[in-house]
């Protein structure tokens, strides 16, 4: 295992690399879901439960978009016997999977946590922005779990693009419940402090649970 | 062809024997009593060596050089309701080459890929390699090597780094990675992503992948395909009967699949209509199996 | 083989809803508040709780059938959240109208069961579209299952979830049981009593309809064994057939290597 996960990791990477599949096309998509916001709730500065909830939402959209093309490529080039031939702990998979959509999902924010503070955020992120990591880390995990988790019981199904963001969001609604909550009086003006306990223990209790699920259940959908 | 159990034989799977439809196989006496005796239903009498010998010595693991690699014996397995094996009983020596004939749909993949370890099997049982599948398959793992209509490799990736990935999964040291380029005559062009390769290439590469960590057992499905002469020629000491490999081939070329053969399988609807030592069979019965 | 206690559970259903249902008109007191509205409570708890436990059971049938691989267990674990999802949808009609009935309005986002149903509904509304989109029906009941066991690991989490959002903002609605009334609470019980007795009735009902139809095919099979030409194949389906080959198998395989 040890092993195993730095190889899939390695070639994940070279993957993404070569094709930019997944990256550039969740970054775009955030930046233009500003954009439809703005015009769609006819606000130029937001702040509070309004501006956690945007930003959530966008970042769960754009995660969807991350989960749909994460086995594609596994599934159309054989990918999967490859693996399942070599004297592997199948569970290797699942963690490679899960540590790289989380890479794709720190890449995303990146990108759209400053682009989001910049065209529609009201209040000035400077203080907050610890708190806001923080709590974007928990539910980042919680996304990268669950995300891993349904792409590959969608990837190998008929109707796998529908199918992936069907199942995936009721799964996310505890982690934007928590993240929204936690973040909404992070980018509301005049608050000081960290986000509320409660909520970062959600999503950690979340997180801990279904990766623990997620990480027993993987290797029944790798057979065949 | 009429299915009645010849003389002797053991009903396959038990508990089965209600359908009536019993493999026609032989069974009976010889180790290496390989000479010919024509196997095939209905007529079966005497035993090819591929025959199950029922006193036989079971195989354990890491023995002699005459052991068994692989033991089947009453495989089944289903799609819904549909059998897409059935009964099917065979075994292999070390260093032999099986050769499984069939039309499209009889089950030769299928079977294929329960030896590899990526299917389990319904019914019957299925040693590989002194192992039980699919309860042991893990120890089995990393000594199969699979070559089929699907590369297994990434095409955006070189052939260089495809390998390099596959030698990891396997804990292969990176100096063989080197050796199976230059062995497949691949070594100028690996550094080009396999999109950009022609499909032989791609195959050659691929032949590469599957001998990379040294198998025990090379499985392969119409490995002659995409390939022209001088590939073939090629490919032959690491795939070929010149490798020493035990080996099983799908094949849809009944002279040539016949002259490599050692052991024939012949599969149709799922059901093994054809067993025995390829001595005793020629060009003629392979066809017939696929009218 | 499944039939068996079928009539004597049907019986002792019709029998326990009977009661209830007197129970809920004539005898349980007329709330203060809410009037005779409230008396759906009678019918939309029971039918919460119900469905409720009927999903996780889905999943704890589903880890048995990821154990055995008999495909027996998978049969069960589709019947009890296909039928948990009917009452589910039995949930939100009926809460909705007590909704509307209470507040005028018909959906509140501040009744976190409710809320917390309406997103347990739309994840368990894929479940029969993911089974209609996986062919191979051995790989279709796997997926079934892990997606079962995660949904069911699921709903309680969901649960308390919606209620950390929703509770300090309104105080919850519905009361507990220790709360209620003697009158009110033996009503209440005896209600559980036969809406879980018809849950129970029907997903038997349901087992005993697909083994029978199972069985029927496996002689269809024996029978056109000589005239293969007869044969049909099934069509594409969401739901697990039993297959007696299949069954027969999953004893012999044993347990994933």
């Amino acid at each position: 295992m040890r092993r195993t996960v730095p190889a899939l990791l390695r070639k994940e990477l070279l993957v993404e690399l070569r094709t930019l599949e997944s990256v550039p096309g969740m970054s775009l998509f955030s930046l233009s879901t500003f954009v439809v916001f703005h015009f769609a709730l006819n606000r130029s500065s937001t702040e509070g439960d309004l501006a956690a909830g945007i930003l959530w939402v966008t970042l769960l959209f754009a995660a969807i978009i991350g989960v749909n093309r994460l086995f594609v490529v596994d599934e159309d080039q054989g990918g999967f016997d490859g693996f399942l031939l070599a004297p592997v702990d199948r569970s290797a998979l699942f963690v490679a999977k899960t540590l790289t959509l989380l890479a794709y999902l720190v890449v995303l924010e990146l990108v759209a946590v400053p682009a989001f503070a910049l065209l529609l955020l009201g209040p000035s992120l400077g203080h907050a922005l610890p708190g806001l990591l923080g709590v974007l880390a928990l539910g980042d995990l919680g996304v990268a779990v669950i995300g891993t988790l349904v792409a590959a019981l969608a990837v190998r199904t008929r109707a796998r693009d529908l199918l992936g963001p069907l199942l995936a969001l009721p799964l996310f609604v505890p982690i934007v419940i928590g993240g929204a909550r936690a973040t909404s009086p992070l980018l509301s003006s005049g608050h000081s402090g960290g986000p509320a306990a409660r909520w970062l223990l959600t999503l950690g209790l979340y997180d801990l649970l279904f990766g623990l699920i997620a990480f027993a259940l993987f290797d029944f959908l790798l057979e065949d | 062809m009429s299915p009645r159990a010849p003389e002797g034989a053991r009903a396959p799977g038990g508990a089965r024997g209600e359908e009536g439809a019993s493999a026609s196989w032989c069974t009976g006496a010889g180790e290496g009593a390989g000479a010919g005796e024509r196997a095939r239903a209905p007529e079966g009498t005497g035993a090819g060596e591929g025959a199950r010998t029922p006193e036989g010595a079971r195989a354990s693991d890491g023995a002699s050089a005459r052991e068994y690699v692989l033991e089947v014996e009453g495989l089944t397995r289903h799609y819904g309701e549909r059998e897409a094996l059935s009964g099917v009983s065979v075994s292999l020596r070390e260093g032999r080459t099986l050769v499984v004939f069939g039309p499209n749909g009889a089950g030769k993949t299928t079977l294929l890929r329960i030896l590899a370890g990526l299917l389990r099997p319904h019914g019957g049982s299925v040693r590989v390699l002194g192992a039980s599948l699919p309860q042991e398959a893990f120890a089995v793992r990393g000594r199969i090597g699979l070559l089929g209509h699907d590369p297994l490799l990434y095409r955006d990736l070189t052939a260089r780094e495809n390998l390099h990935f596959h030698a990891r999964l396997h804990g292969t040291p990176e100096t063989r990675v080197q050796e199976v380029l230059e062995a497949v005559a691949m070594s100028r062009r690996c550094n080009e992503p396999l999109r950009t390769l022609s499909r032989g290439m791609v195959q050659r590469v691929a032949a590469a992948r599957a001998v990379l960590h040294e198998p025990r057992l090379l499985l392969l499905d119409e490995p002659h395909a995409n390939l022209d002469p001088a590939a073939i020629e090629l490919l032959a000491p690491l795939i070929g009967a010149e490798s020493g490999l035990t080996r099983v081939i799908c094949s849809h070329d009944p002279a040539g699949g016949l002259a490599q053969a050692d052991v024939v399988l012949g599969l149709r609807e799922g059901r093994m209509v054809l067993l025995g030592a390829a001595d005793g069979l020629d060009v003629v019965a392979i066809s017939e199996l696929y009218r | 083989m499944y039939g068996k206690g079928l009539r004597a559970l049907s019986i002792a259903t019709v029998a326990t809803m009977t009661v209830g249902l007197v129970l809920v008109f004539f005898y349980a007191p007329l709330e203060a508040e809410q009037g005779f509205l409230q008396k759906i409570f009678y019918v939309h708890v029971p039918l919460a709780i119900v469905a409720l436990c009927g999903f996780v059971i889905g999943g704890l049938l589903a880890i048995q059938h990821l154990r055995t691989r008999d495909p027996r267990w998978d049969m069960r674990s589709y019947v009890a959240i296909h039928m948990s999802l009917i009452f589910a949808v039995g949930t939100l009609i009926t809460g909705s109208i007590w909704a509307k009935g209470s507040w005028g309005h018909w959906w509140v986002w501040n009744e976190p069961t409710l809320v917390s149903f309406l997103i347990v509904f739309l994840l368990y509304a894929t479940y029969q579209p993911l089974r209609f989109a996986i062919e191979d029906p051995e790989r279709q009941a796997r997926y079934a299952s892990v997606f079962a066991i995660t949904a069911g690991a699921f709903v309680p989490m969901n649960f308390i979830a919606v209620r950390l959002s929703t509770a300090y903002v309104h105080p919850r609605v519905l009361g507990s049981t220790s709360n209620l009334p003697a009158p009110m609470a033996l009503t209440f019980l005896v209600c559980l009593a036969g809406v879980a007795l018809l849950y129970a009735t029907l997903c038997k009902y349901e087992l005993t309809v697909k083994h029978t139809r199972a069985q029927v095919r496996a002689l269809r099979r024996r029978l056109e064994g000589t005239r293969p030409e007869l044969a049909q194949s099934r069509p594409r389906s969401a739901a697990p057939a039993l297959h007696p080959a299949a069954t027969m198998s999953a004893r012999t395989a044993g347990r994933p290597g």
